[in-house]
């Protein structure tokens, strides 16, 4: 049987209260919401709390999905399930329902959380990848405030992320451009798996023109997001460009060899991923455009 | 510390060590057997039950996180001595073979059939895709939930194997 070190749980009222608990607990004390990450590394003693802090009753203060002053903020309590099912952010971000509906199984998307797939920082988690993407901006509430960061910031490395001891990441805000669309490609054994390699890509045009461009990989050891930009802005979207963005995202790529695939297989995965998904956002992208 | 929570319509309240995992608790402490626990690291399923009206791993729970909360398992299934058609399902189209899926297939498919009422094979196949028949019986699982599907207001009074047999 595999059940967890003991450990004493502390539920959180408000998010100054998980605060005041993490502040007056200190480096011994772990944040839970879906724990479909923690709890199995507490299983395997990957992790080993003294105190659990669980902020799933934070629904009303975490738990929304709004769209106002051309961003969408989402609460980092909304569950992944959620985040698949809301038609807002399908048409404006397809590339989460995209993400989504590969995200490890339809059960275990009923309880994950968006703030704890991005704070666990798993190199393989998709929404990392969707998030630098979209180049979102992430809310992180401490006793003294709140501070705003980048992705690149917030990203820090496999499993590690700017939030600090005593503090919660509450909210993500994604910019809405106008002439925007996005698409995520993976590649994944079964389910509940978890990918091989996957792609996340955002474009912007403007007459036909690609202006902006974001390329981001989920579990090939790229970091952060792909300069895709030589190529691609500037340029009438064609295969030609496509598969010479593929390229970058290829070279960008330092996958390792495991059960998953050969790192030659990953990085091919990287490239051809990428193309993929630059056909289906720019496709989107032209069809949402009059 | 003292856990309190509804279960199948009933509040219970037990002592219970923080590191309780819901599985246990359910199977441990109330003698609810019929929740299964398997690979306990949530890939297969077998122990499938709703918190909240939303399935979840039970093995991925701790009991503390259910508290206040309103629970269902697979004994919850019946109501008032019928069978629920996804039960009579499973018995009519040899749903199981082991049975030890069994539980937590059944509990996803009601939660399917509760907000798809007529799904397709395809959806169906999405539903139960995080939950693995050892037997891999999945053919006969599918046809099981598409035959509730298509009987879910018919009465269970006759048991499926006496069903049509002169009484």
């Amino acid at each position: 049987m595999q059940v967890p070190s003991p450990f004493e749980y502390e539920r959180a009222q408000s998010v100054q209260h998980a605060i005041a608990l993490l502040e007056r607990l200190g480096e011994d004390a772990r944040v839970v919401a879906g724990g479909h990450s923690l709890l199995p590394m507490m299983k395997l003693r990957l992790a080993d709390p003294e105190y659990l802090v669980d902020i799933n009753d934070l629904r009303e203060e975490l738990g929304y999905i709004t769209v106002e002053g051309g961003e969408v903020r989402i609460g980092a309590l909304v569950r992944h399930a959620d985040l698949l099912a809301d038609e807002n952010l399908a048409a404006l971000f397809p590339i989460i329902r995209d993400a989504e509906r590969l995200i490890a199984d339809p059960v275990v998307r009923n309880w994950g959380t968006l703030g704890g797939s991005l704070c666990q920082a798993d190199p393989s988690e998709d929404l990392t990848t969707v998030c630098e993407a979209l180049d979102a901006q992430c809310v992180i509430t401490g006793s003294s405030g709140q501070r705003v960061v980048s992705m690149a910031e917030f990203y820090r490395g496999p499993y590690e992320t700017a939030v600090g001891e005593a503090e919660l990441l509450t909210e993500v805000r994604l910019p809405i451009r106008p002439g925007g669309a996005s698409a995520y490609q993976k590649v994944k054994r079964r389910a509940g798996d978890w990918p091989v390699a996957a792609s996340g890509v955002a474009v912007w045009l403007d007459g036909g023109t690609v202006t902006d461009a974001r390329v981001a990989l989920t579990a090939v050891g790229a970091e952060g997001v792909v300069d895709v930009s030589d190529v691609l802005v500037g340029a009438t979207p064609s295969e030609e460009v496509f598969a010479a963005a593929g390229a970058l995202a290829s070279a960008a790529s330092a996958p390792v060899t495991d059960s998953r695939g050969s790192a030659e297989y990953k990085r091919h995965l990287a490239g051809e991923l990428t193309v993929r998904a630059l056909r289906s956002a720019v496709e989107r992208a032209l069809s949402s455009t009059p | 510390m003292q856990v309190t929570m509804t279960v199948n319509g009933t509040e219970v309240s037990r002592d219970i060590e923080p590191r309780t995992l819901l599985v246990h608790f359910l199977r441990d402490t109330l003698g609810l057997t019929g929740t299964h626990w398997g690979c306990d690291t949530s890939n297969c399923g077998v122990c499938v039950v709703w918190v909240d009206e939303r399935p979840v791993k039970s093995c991925t729970m701790l009991a503390a996180m259910a508290g206040g909360k309103s629970v269902r398992t697979v004994e919850g299934l019946e109501r008032d001595g019928e069978l629920d058609p996804v039960q009579r399902g499973f018995m009519e189209c040899h749903g199981l073979q082991c049975g030890y899926c069994t539980p937590g297939m059944m509990m996803t498919a009601r939660w399917l059939l509760d907000h798809n009422p007529d799904p397709t094979e395809g959806e169906i196949r999405e539903a139960i895709s995080g939950q693995i028949c050892r037997c891999t019986g999945y053919s006969t699982i599918v046809r099981s939930i598409r035959w509730a599907a298509t009987h879910e207001n018919s009465s269970s009074i006759e048991s499926p194997e006496t069903a049509g047999s002169p009484s």
